[in-house]
């Protein structure tokens, strides 16, 4: 029973990352770019919606409607502003623009909210008992688990069915080709971190109702994490980030239930490690061989 | 003579024109220091620089010159600071010259880091590009987690040392006798360290590492690791071993690294591990690109003035960080975005010729 709970926590937990990832793994895939300020807009979608609902009294539903609002624009700006010109740059340059966006969406929430942590209401309370009280789960994990593989649904038929869908997978394929078939790339690109911005503010919710201290940093590590997961399932791969981002956040719950809770996060890294040496490109990321 | 300058290969003029740079400057610091021109605030962090410049120029071998990108150096930095404390702390009986002490430690420090290197280098530098990033992201962490639970006493009977993986065990579980003293406290860090590091000695030390890093970046090995960098597979087409290159560039880069976090561990009465996360390894990531990759004196430069911005910049304390990202970015847009490398060549003539 114990087992079982620290299971579905893990699972819980997961959905988060998996969420997250998604929006890493979908920039990777298309723009070929390490986005290490997608943690950070996490923390701007946590900080949105604990405004919207301690300070303007609003109800949760609209509340993370706006904070998925505010960080689908903040997405698009930070791309138009600081990726769309370094698009022919070197992956280091994009990669340190990224972490300088990083440090200022950071700073400017620490400038804002202060160094003091805000206390995150949860958006659901109450927990769930079964099997007479032995099995005990918070509505925030079903909740959190149930958004992700609502999310994980859309995406997935968004990606195959639609028209845009499709322009996105062509772009991340072949940039070139893509633009003679009449793609407009840049356009791709945008709706691309339009997307995972939003994803990005839903995980700052579900992530700041599970564990509420809100502060500036509050982002960087499930952001970390959650790039792991993307690694971890083959990055550029939408069933890949869901599927890492689950195994990650079990692991990580069982480690630290079971073997030490100071090294819950060496051994999420020891897996990534073992996993990306038995198969480099991910568990199922496609390896590409190299032409000559 | 002045023939004989002119009559060097361009690279070595720059060499040569590096290493008299860091002289002069140690020179008019040193100077300045004991006309008690430079204020307390600022001789305290000439020994960090040192020891950031020495961090920014091995990260660069491995970034720069081997292109390899890795974001867990200041695991490194870690192992270096933190064996470097024990080993100083420990031989304080031993060894009582200061500065023979800290030249013991360094080098503990650089041969156990180097070996961390090794013992990393095995499983990563088989991997390529953003595979490769995450995994020494992924040890940069783990090193902290351990670093985080050690626990060391030395008595004389020797070093005591647990490991405390699950935060049971404290500083009694050493059983040390009454003579012993703690020296690194699981998540509290090193503790009474005694501070023996110094300007001269961070100059030393940066001076060893431009030897090592210049000398090996010039010699048939170095031209190998370039080789690498540029085509790996043409590379191993003419018979070139290119993951025990790659280990060579990595080894030593982790080895420096090491000697670097013995000066900084060394210069400061106590230090977390939790100080080397993954920040730390980006920052010392952004004075090697912005300072040039590959470029060893844009490292020594970048280090410099990074590490002194934010600080000069503690006028205006509360947005300095964000002062510090904007200036990032902006540099970065600067120096890499096509349209404002064209608006500077029609600016600067000279600029216009060497893109012809």
């Amino acid at each position: 029973m114990e087992f079982l709970s620290y299971l579905i926590s893990g699972i819980s937990l997961g959905s988060v990352y998996a969420i997250i990832a998604l929006g890493y793994t979908m920039v990777y895939g298309i723009a070929k770019m390490l986005n290490f300020a997608h943690g950070d807009v996490i923390m701007v979608g946590g900080y949105i919606s604990f405004c919207a609902m301690s300070y303007l009294d609003l109800p949760w539903p609209i509340a993370v409607l706006l904070a998925m609002l505010v960080c689908t624009v903040l997405g698009v700006v930070i791309e138009g502003l600081a990726y769309k010109p370094l698009r022919q740059a070197t992956s280091l340059a994009v990669l340190i623009t990224a972490i300088g966006v990083s440090y200022f969406l950071q700073n400017a929430a620490l400038l804002i909210f202060g160094a003091t942590p805000k206390v995150y209401t949860p958006i659901i309370s109450g927990t769930l008992k079964l099997f007479g009280g032995q099995l005990s789960i918070s509505y925030v994990s079903l909740v959190t688990i149930a958004a992700c593989i609502v999310i994980m649904i859309a995406l997935t038929l968004f990606t195959d069915k639609t028209k845009m869908g499709k322009a996105m997978r062509a772009c991340s394929e072949d940039k070139g080709a893509a633009q003679l078939m009449g793609i407009n790339v840049n356009g791709t690109i945008s709706l691309t971190f339009a997307i995972g911005s939003a994803l990005a503010a839903v995980a700052g919710v579900l992530l700041c109702s599970s564990y509420p201290t809100l502060m500036n940093t509050t982002g960087s590590m499930p952001g970390i994490k959650a790039f792991t997961a993307a690694v971890f399932g083959g990055i550029g791969s939408i069933p890949g980030a869901f599927l890492g981002g689950i195994l990650l956040g079990i692991i990580e719950s069982l480690a630290k239930a079971y073997i030490s809770t100071q090294l819950a996060n060496s051994i999420v890294f020891g897996v990534l490690i073992v996993i990306l040496l038995v198969r480099p490109a991910g568990l199922l990321g496609k390896y590409v061989p190299e032409k000559v | 003579m002045l023939n004989k300058i002119k009559n060097l290969k361009s690279t070595t003029k720059v060499d040569f024109a590096t290493y008299f740079g860091v002289i002069v400057a140690f020179i008019v610091i040193t100077i300045l220091m004991n006309q008690g021109m430079l204020k307390r605030a600022h001789v305290g962090m000439l020994v960090p620089i040192c020891s950031y410049i020495t961090m920014a120029v091995a990260l660069n071998l491995v970034v720069g010159i081997s292109g390899e990108l890795s974001l867990g150096h200041a695991g490194f930095m870690s192992i270096g600071a933190f064996t470097g404390v024990i080993a100083a702390m420990s031989l304080t009986s031993a060894i009582p010259s200061e500065p023979i002490r800290l030249a013991v430690a360094m080098v503990v420090a650089a041969v156990c880091s180097g070996a961390a290197g090794a013992v990393i280098g095995i499983p990563v530098l088989r991997l390529r590009g953003d595979y490769l990033a995450i995994v020494t992201l992924a040890f940069g962490e783990i090193i902290k987690e351990l670093m985080n639970c050690l626990i060391v006493g030395h008595d004389s009977e020797g070093l005591h040392i647990i490991f405390n993986y699950n935060g049971s065990k404290s500083v009694e579980d050493l059983h040390m006798l009454t003579d012993g003293a703690v020296i690194v406290k699981g998540a509290q860090g090193t503790v009474n360290v005694d501070t023996i590091s110094t300007f001269a000695a961070g100059f030393v030390l940066v001076m060893v590492t431009l030897v090592i890093v210049l000398n090996l970046v010039r010699s048939r090995s170095g031209r190998a690791i370039l080789a690498c960098r540029d085509n790996r597979i043409a590379a191993e087409s003419v018979g070139i071993n290119v993951t025990s290159y790659k280990m060579m560039a990595f080894v030593t880069s982790a080895a420096l690294a090491g000697a670097a976090g013995a000066l900084y561990g060394l210069n400061f009465s106590s230090m977390q591990a939790t100080k080397f996360d993954f920040n730390q390894s980006i920052l010392v990531l952004v004075f090697v690109v912005l300072g040039g990759l590959g470029n060893i004196w844009g490292s020594i430069i970048a280090a410099t003035v990074l590490y002194i911005l934010p600080e000069a910049l503690r006028e205006v304390a509360d947005l300095r960080m964000l002062v510090y990202a904007i200036v990032l970015i902006v540099v970065m847009l600067a120096t890499n975005s096509p349209a404002v490398k064209n608006v500077l060549s029609k600016i600067l003539p000279k600029r216009r010729k060497e893109m012809d």
